[in-house]
């Protein structure tokens, strides 16, 4: 019997839980050469912006252990012609839209949310929080509460009611708990975990830098326990709200363990650079594991992991009691 | 026609002088190919640490076993060194024929195929095309070392002159392919070059054709594409389309082969100020898009290195 793969997001329904993550797949064109972009959950947009962008100078990626150091400096077309010709053809291929969105003032967001209300088939509004804040010397919206909240209110309060507003959070911050808790609380329908951490990478030939801004985000399987651990604390802070998990995804299994962090979604990322058919394939083994369980529906292992979670103890009581012992000379509690 | 992603099985793998040739059975890649277009190749086994797919010139597509793709390279990067280590039989995940490929006169032409190193082994493929259209071919090859020219023998059987440079003189002349160019491009009468070597050569050449008054079409050979479907915006340049806007263009899915004048050479591994979106860039009256009104401050004032997120 075949698993029920339907995931609901807000008033939408998805056929499965796998998407393909933002900046990984473009809008969509050069995917669907490899798998049926109609098939998948839904495609998250290279994050949009309002002007057409250059991006950063090339070299812009560079490989490390597991993972890619990148940053592309959202190169893309603009809003105008993301309306003009991506969005009608992603739509064109029976694919779901969800839109990610980048800017640098909480304006500039808006203005996006709007444009986006406005042009029919949007399925869903992903709010790139990642981008430098002008108004704060270029600290990024996501490692700042009130930043985060207030872009996430203003596109909340500027897109049309019944289109999803999710906000894609950065695994750079002491407490995400708190960051996604603004977020939630300026009326975030839900919540993508986790965007590219900061790395660098070096060249021993040059001694420079490898790449032209020096700093790249780093993706991919290395950051895999990092995103999982944010799945699931902000799974155990509103086990409601529903959460795009997405960091590493290369299998089937891997996409099980952040549903049963806590995501109600995953999102293929990095590794569709590696295989461009990841997302479909990714789907059949999910499908794959869930039978060889005996699950019929997938949103049965949503947040599995934290049935009798009382056992896992809390990551900062366990910091402070370990930093308290240490103190005291004592052995570990 | 569309790219494929096939497993394809190792069937020879030959130390060719310095290189690596490894011949694999792909009959979906070797019906779709055109001489100019390349693979990418996933390394290191399903669990590899290492992400980023090998891209590829092919050297040739031969009808045996179906269908078997040919392609050349230097195994000096821990990616290259496993595919290099990989025996007969082994299977290999493929995706291709990707790219834009050389463009062949409709009519019968002089042409002057100027290679470096293995970078020149899309070039052969070529020269057969080239042949059944009736053109001429002329081969200017060049490398740093004798045992690093690529093809020097099928050059010398197959066009109808071969002239080799060496950097240290080891075979040919001593020097680069640039210091011959001016001279072959006159003794062949050459009506069109093209061109598949680093992009120093590149630049050389489009400048010489432009002197010359004849097209180029030089294959990018971009060491820096991740993926080679054009997912990871990672091998771009600045190039003029044909409305006189620079952009910045994929080496994967635009190229790689381009128009010599149309690709911006002293400007790679920059963003030229006037192209398309770059920081502080307005739309020309009645141009291409919106003015840039709502950015204040304006994206120049913002550390570059921050915008990773995209």
């Amino acid at each position: 019997m075949p698993v029920d793969l339907r995931t609901r997001l807000g008033q939408l329904e998805l056929p499965s839980p796998v998407l393909a993550a933002s900046g990984c797949a473009g809008a969509g064109r050069e995917l669907a050469q490899f798998t049926d972009v109609a098939r998948i959950g839904a495609l998250i947009t290279k994050s949009v912006t309002l002007e057409p962008r250059a991006g950063n100078p090339a070299p812009r990626l560079t490989e490390t252990p597991s993972g890619m150091l990148s940053s592309p400096g959202l190169q893309g077309p603009g809003i105008d012609g993301f309306l003009q010709r991506d969005l009608p053809w992603l739509l064109s291929r029976g694919a779901r839209a969800v839109v990610s969105v980048a800017g640098h003032t909480v304006r500039e967001y808006a203005e996006l949310a709007v444009r986006l209300s406005d042009a029919a088939g949007v399925s869903a509004i992903e709010v790139n929080l990642g981008c430098p804040d002008a108004a704060a010397a270029g600290r990024p919206f996501a490692l700042d509460a009130t930043a985060a909240g207030q872009v996430v209110a203003q596109v909340r309060g500027s897109a049309r009611y019944d289109i999803p507003v999710f906000a894609k959070l950065s695994p750079e911050v002491t407490d995400i708990v708190s960051v996604a808790r603004a977020c939630v609380s300026s009326g975030a329908d839900g919540l993508s975990l986790v965007n590219a951490v900061p790395g660098m990478a070096i060249d021993p030939v040059s001694f420079r830098p490898v790449l032209s801004g020096a700093f790249g985000g780093l993706s991919g399987p290395a950051i895999r326990p990092l995103a999982i651990r944010c799945v699931w604390q902000v799974r155990e802070a509103f086990p409601d709200v529903p959460v795009i998990g997405t960091g590493g995804v290369r299998t089937g299994r891997d996409a099980l363990e952040f549903l049963l962090a806590g995501a109600a979604m995953v999102a293929i990322g990095t590794v569709l650079f590696h295989d461009p058919s990841a997302c479909s394939r990714i789907q059949r083994e999910l499908e794959e594991e869930l039978v060889a369980r005996g699950i019929d529906r997938v949103s049965e292992v949503v947040g599995r992991a934290h049935d009798g979670a009382g056992v896992v103890a809390d990551r900062h009581s366990w910091v402070l009691a370990r930093a308290w012992a240490v103190a005291s000379g004592g052995k570990y509690p | 026609m569309s790219p494929v992603q096939v497993r394809g099985t190792v069937l020879t793998v030959r130390r060719v002088d310095a290189y690596v040739a490894m011949t694999v059975v792909a009959p979906a890649i070797a019906t779709r190919f055109r001489p100019g277009q390349f693979i990418a190749i996933a390394v290191g086994g399903p669990q590899s640490g290492m992400l980023s797919r090998r891209t590829f010139s092919v050297h040739d597509v031969r009808p045996d076993h179906g269908g078997t793709v040919e392609f050349v390279f230097l195994p000096r990067e821990p990616g290259a060194e496993w595919l290099a280590d990989c025996r007969s039989r082994d299977v290999l995940d493929i995706v291709g024929p990707l790219g834009r490929p050389f463009p062949v006169p409709r009519d019968p032409a002089s042409c002057l195929l100027v290679g470096v190193g293995a970078a020149a082994a899309p070039l052969f493929a070529l020269a057969g095309r080239l042949a059944d259209r009736g053109c001429q071919a002329d081969f200017l090859l060049g490398a740093e070392s004798a045992d690093r020219v690529f093809g020097a023998l099928t050059a010398r059987r197959t066009g109808r002159s071969a002239m080799i440079t060496t950097a240290d003189g080891s075979l040919g002349a001593r020097g680069s392919v640039i210091d011959l160019l001016p001279t072959v491009v006159q003794q062949a009468r050459t009506d069109v070059i093209y061109a598949a070597a680093p992009l120093g050569v590149l630049r050389a050449a489009s400048a010489l054709a432009g002197r010359y008054a004849i097209p180029v079409q030089a294959l990018v050979d971009a060491p820096a594409m991740a993926c080679g479907t054009g997912l990871c915006m990672g091998c771009v340049l600045p190039a003029v389309g044909t409305d006189g806007i620079t952009r910045m263009v994929r080496a994967c899915v635009d190229g790689p082969v381009f128009r010599g004048d149309r690709v911006r050479w002293d400007d790679v591994g920059t963003i030229p100020f006037d192209a398309l979106g770059a920081p502080g860039w307005k739309s020309r009256a009645g141009g291409v898009g919106p003015a840039a009104t709502s950015l204040t401050p304006g994206p120049r004032d913002i550390p570059e290195g921050r915008q990773h997120a995209g």
